[in-house]
């Protein structure tokens, strides 16, 4: 026996690859977990805020002092009262904090109160005068960049123009193509934790802030900015986050709950009900994309020419970033010759839309397989064997000019996808059929249809950001005290910490410290799929200085070599034959005895860095890219246009698993997004109004709409410099979901349905549908 | 100062409201805190009435048995049960598609009816059924047809002070459907539903409609030629003319608007598609007689 198995796995903590239970799992499913809307003061005011009842319109006066007569209203504060920058914002600082001459968006915040209890918030709003001067608003994003500008930016946020390859096969003669227009709806994200906070004056000027956010660092520097205070007076700490998907990622009442509490000199909290949430967050582009296919008879890709407009509304958000995604990535994972893609995200006052779950990638990937559906009936094909034959590899070039270096197993999981046996029964159970509880549909009513996409996405932040997360790991007897800003909105950052740690240092006890500003500089945000990869990498890298400099420590004391040292299970061993020319195991140590003295490391993780787009398009824009493929079952009862979603099977190139039922977790979570995407999640919009403010009306699915998620293959390739070789999951699952239950219910009613989501009436009510009737 | 008085009789409840007629009944609170957490709905005094155990029951009356009295705070959960699904089953297909099993629990009948929604799930059933709704005040007991009842979009009849006891509908001897039209397949609230009851003695088939109008509407014409060609001696599917002509008269009566739940052509369209399916599986040949 060598001494390594001799002392190998004694453990019982959590490592790398198992499913560990989650530290905040039981504490969520039994009520003690404290959200953002727990969060108390036994001095705090209460918040609320005055918002914009029309899309446009122009503030001819502000008369507070209704309000401010209240008996128990502590402050009404307006756009004067922002001693700050008046505008912040995640990468262009356009949307005021409180609107002041003009509003751009119904539910733009104009003022904001404090008062002793919520009901004097509400009436205190309520007596608010606002001199309105509605005007007509920019609703139509096909006419936003021609319009008079509605913003002093302007109306076009950004256009990115790729061309890769010989343009001229444009005008080939030979080739086989396909053309369609493509729509995708409003989505929101839909988290069930409403935007929450509390802010704390400290008496000397500054304010500390507790809420429910995605970045904390950044969200600090925005909320200093418009406060006009340096930094460190403004420190935040993460509170309870029930949600995110990235509809955390910009302010919401940050700035006001600060300028509340610092006017007050009380703490403040804010609560946003679910319909102003709905008003209060960013939402998914809204896109209209034109696509035509060029293909040789063959089945080979040629050309792929697609127009991208998006909807950003009222504000710029990240649109820029969301544009650029919608236009790298246009084509879908395929090796395609030539390529020309305009993207342009424009400004109207509709709802902003800024970050969500897949970020660009998703609106592309419905267009996209729709029109590789297209070509495959175009060329009397196979779906599955066009994609297999355009899959793109390892070595290949995308559109961007980028070479794929590190894995990308397309053909991998479209295989294991397609090839994966279906356990979906027939639509015997009534409550099974289109319809469900409704009892609407019997069994000769129903149709299957059947159809498997793919798509991908970037991990992490593009274009030369300079991404980057820090940690730090301090070992004291025996127990391990990680600091990391890291953002856990649910991904279960918190677990895998504890996995990281018992991996690298085999110490089982681990301390998180609390997320805050004033603990550690930023993490980064918790989106782009990149926490594992860049905290993740962070928390290793720091618990593996701190496992160097523990050997070294050792070493020294006892005049050995370190590479004699091996540190297994929280114990620190001698080689045998090592050193001190002793017995093997002169040398056992544990973590407890040689950490009397702490050990501390503190680094900075930062991935490969990437370069811009250039006017082309061009460049290595992309540290690394993740694929998943689905194929759905779907049943419809084309009568009634009602859908059941019948079965869901994926497979996904995850680079490693790291904790196999969180893996889980995202895939079948984002799954029921991309479902929600495809038959019912819309934010409805007309004339800049939302009209489904509400989760009584806009649809998330339930139990009887989400089917089992069937995986059929992880694909476990490691990534060269990722953390462990893993990738993060988390968005690809809403990416090829949708596109794959669009397409079957494509192939169950022979209908083009070009728009997501698929509403009754465009299958039931369908020009030209053979189900037409005359009533 | 807000109250909450929990009653436990009728007694109780109607002196409570009878010294506040301006309090707020409430049952299971599935409506009345929706619009409180909304704004849309006032807290002033309330009067509960979910620990009530006269409201809660359910008993046949009359001569042959064949009269149902449904308490008012008879559950959606309540009204699913086997032994009053067997009774009236389109009430209990009906109350199953409300809302979730939580909600199921604590939403009654006669909230669904108080509330006289477009949408509310009960109402076409209790439409078909002819109810009759009886209602309670220190005044004294009054009873109304359904259609007096619910007058308008969440506009109903009870005066101040008044409280609703009981519902009383026919145990009719024949199949009866529910079907409901949602834009998901569980907690929706209905795009439109459909309400059918055959009284095979009577020999007359009565079809309500809900969400097509400010009130649940009956499609008599439908009914009259129902009434005319159906088959109620052996039950057999009607011709397919029959069924069409049927599903055209049903859709007639529906008066739908375009709203964010449905536009108007769907509903006029889904309505047809029901009646179509509604009596076919009525008259499937295969009587299901009621108790
Ligand atoms: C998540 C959710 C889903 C829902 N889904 C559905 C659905 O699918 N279909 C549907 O039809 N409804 C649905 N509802 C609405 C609601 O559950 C039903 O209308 C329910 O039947 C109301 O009953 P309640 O006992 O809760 O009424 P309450 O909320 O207690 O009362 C509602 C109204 O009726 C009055 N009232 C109650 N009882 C009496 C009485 N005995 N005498 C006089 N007035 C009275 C109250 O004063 C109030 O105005 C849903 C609600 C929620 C929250």
């Amino acid at each position: 026996m060598t001494t390594l198995e001799a002392v190998s796995r004694t453990a019982a903590g959590p490592r790398i690859g198992e499913s560990a239970p989650r530290p905040d799992g039981v504490p969520k499913v039994t009520g003690s977990f404290a959200f953002s809307s727990d969060l108390h003061n036994d001095r705090m005011l209460w918040g609320g805020t005055l918002r914009s009842p029309h899309a446009a319109a122009r503030i001819r006066g502000i008369d507070v002092g209704p309000a401010l007569a209240l008996a128990g209203v502590h402050a009404v504060l307006t756009h004067e009262d922002v001693p700050g920058s008046p505008t912040y914002g995640l990468i262009h600082r356009d949307q005021p904090v409180l609107a002041s001459d003009v509003v751009r968006y119904e539910g733009e915040p104009v003022v904001v109160v404090a008062a002793d209890h919520p009901d004097m918030v509400r009436r205190a709003l309520a007596v608010i005068e606002v001199d309105w001067e509605p005007t007509e608003p920019l609703v139509d994003p096909e006419l936003a960049a021609d319009a008079t500008p509605i913003h002093p930016d302007g109306n076009v946020i950004r256009r990115v123009h790729l061309r890769h390859g010989d343009q001229t096969v444009a005008d080939r003669q030979d080739l086989v193509s396909v053309e369609g227009t493509y729509e995708v709806g409003m989505q929101d994200q839909a988290f069930l934790g409403p935007e929450s906070g509390l802010a704390v004056p400290d008496g000397d000027g500054g304010v500390d802030l507790y809420v429910a956010t995605q970045w904390l660092h950044e969200d600090r520097d925005q909320v200093a900015a418009c406060l006009g205070l340096p930094d460190d007076k403004v420190r935040l700490t993460l509170a309870g986050v029930g949600g995110a998907f990235g509809a955390r990622e910009d302010l919401s009442l940050h700035v006001h709950l600060c300028l509340l509490a610092l006017r007050t000199g009380r703490p403040v909290k804010m609560s946003y009900g679910r319909e102003e949430s709905f008003h209060g967050h960013v939402h998914r582009h809204p896109a209209r994309m034109h696509y035509r296919h060029l293909a040789t008879t063959e089945g080979d890709l040629v050309r792929v020419e697609a127009r991208l407009l998006l909807d950003g509304g009222a504000y710029a958000s990240s649109s820029s970033a969301v544009i650029s995604n919608a236009t790298c990535f246009a084509v879908g994972p395929y090796r395609v010759p030539s390529v020309e893609v305009e993207g342009v995200v424009v400004r109207t006052d509709n709802p902003p839309c800024g970050a969500m779950r897949g970020f660009g990638a998703v609106q592309t990937c419905f267009a996209h397989e729709a029109q590789m559906d297209r070509l495959a009936v175009a060329l009397g094909m196979d779906p599955v064997d066009l994609r297999l034959r355009n899959a793109l590899e390892p070595g290949d070039r995308l559109p961007t000019g980028q070479v794929i270096t590190g894995t990308l197993p397309v053909a991998e999981v479209l295989r294991a996808c397609a090839g994966h046996p279906s356990a979906a029964v027939g639509p015997d159970d009534p409550m099974a059929r289109p319809g469900g509880a409704g009892r609407t549909a019997d069994i000769d009513d129903v149709v299957r249809g059947e159809a498997v996409a793919v798509g991908f996405k970037n991990l992490m932040f593009s274009e030369g950001f300079d991404d980057s997360s820090s940690a730090r790991c301090v070992l004291h007897r025996g127990v391990a005290t990680i600091t990391c800003a890291c953002a856990e909105v649910g991904q279960g950052f918190v677990t895998l910490v504890h996995q990281i740690v018992g991996e690298v240092l085999g110490v089982d006890e681990v301390v998180l410290a609390p997320v805050a500003t004033t603990s550690i500089g930023s993490a980064g945000s918790t989106s782009a799929s990149r926490q594992t990869w860049m905290s993740g990498g962070a928390v290793q890298m720091a618990c593996e200085s701190v496992r160097r400099e523990l050997l070294a420590r050792v070493a020294a004391a006892n005049d050995v070599s370190v590479h004699d040292l091996v540190l297994v299970d929280g114990r620190i061993f001698s080689l045998p034959g090592g050193g001190s020319g002793d017995d093997y195991l002169s040398i056992d140590l544990s973590l407890d005895e040689v950490t009397a003295e702490p050990v501390e490391a503190d680094v900075v993780h930062r991935h490969a860095p990437t370069l811009p787009l250039d006017a082309d398009g061009q460049g290595d824009a992309h540290v690394s890219f993740s694929v998943s493929a689905h194929r759905a079952i779907v049943d419809v009862d084309p009568d009634l246009g009602l859908v059941k979603v019948v079965e869901l099977t994926t497979a996904q190139d995850v680079g490693r698993v790291l904790h196999p039922l969180q893996v889980l977790g995202q895939l079948e979570g984002g799954a029921a997004q991309g479902l929600g995407l495809a038959v019912m999640e819309e934010v409805q919009v007309t004339d800049g109004r939302i009209r489904n403010a509400s989760f009584t009306d806009y649809l998330i699915p339930t139990a009887l709409d989400m089917p089992p998620v069937e995986i059929a293959a992880l694909i476990e390739q490691p990534e060269p410099g990722a953390p462990f070789g893993a990738k993060g999951i988390g968005e690809p699952p809403a990416i090829s979901s949708t596109a794959a239950v669009a397409g079957a219910l494509r192939d169950a009613t022979g209908l083009d349905l070009p728009r997501v989501p698929v509403r009754p009436d465009d299958i039931c009510l369908a020009s030209g549908s053979a189900l037409d009737e005359a009533d | 100062m807000v109250t909450v008085t929990i009653a436990t009789s009728i007694d109780d409840a109607c002196a409570a409201l009878d010294s506040d007629p301006g309090a707020l009944v409430m049952a299971g609170g599935t409506d009345l805190m929706v619009e409180v957490n909304r704004g849309t709905r006032l807290v002033g005094n309330v009067v509960a009435v979910d620990r009530v155990p006269e409201l809660r029951g359910w008993s046949l009356e009359g001569d042959r048995s064949d009269v149902l009295r449904l308490g008012a705070g008879t559950t959606c959960a309540d009204l699913a049960e086997p032994s009053l699904a067997k009774l009236v089953p389109a009430l209990a297909q009906a109350a199953r598609t409300v809302g979730s099993p939580q909600i199921r629990n604590a939403a009654t009948l006669g909230g669904n009816l108080a509330t006289a929604s477009p949408a509310g799930d009960t109402l076409p059933v209790l439409a078909a059924l002819d109810a009759e709704v009886e209602l309670r005040s220190s005044a004294g007991t009054r009873r109304l047809p359904l259609d007096e009842f619910v007058v308008g979009v969440k506009v109903n009849a009870l005066v101040p002070g008044e409280l609703i006891t009981a519902i009383r509908v026919p145990v009719l001897n024949g199949p009866q459907e529910f079907l409901k039209v949602g834009t998901r397949n569980a907690m929706v609230i209905a795009v439109t539903s459909l309400a059918l009851v055959v009284d095979r003695p009577g020999r007359t088939v009565r079809v309500a409609l809900g969400s097509v109008a400010p009130v649940p509407v009956r499609a008599i014409e439908a009914e009259v030629l129902a009434a005319e060609r159906c088959d109620f001696d052996g039950m057999s599917v009607p011709p397919d003319e029959v069924v069409e002509r049927f599903a055209i008269l049903t859709a007639d009566a529906a008066r739908p608007i375009d709203d964010h739940r449905g536009s108007a052509a769907y509903r006029r369209h889904a309505v047809s598609v029901l009646a179509r399916r509604a009596i076919r599986r009525a008259f499937s040949g295969v009587p299901s007689v009621a108790a």
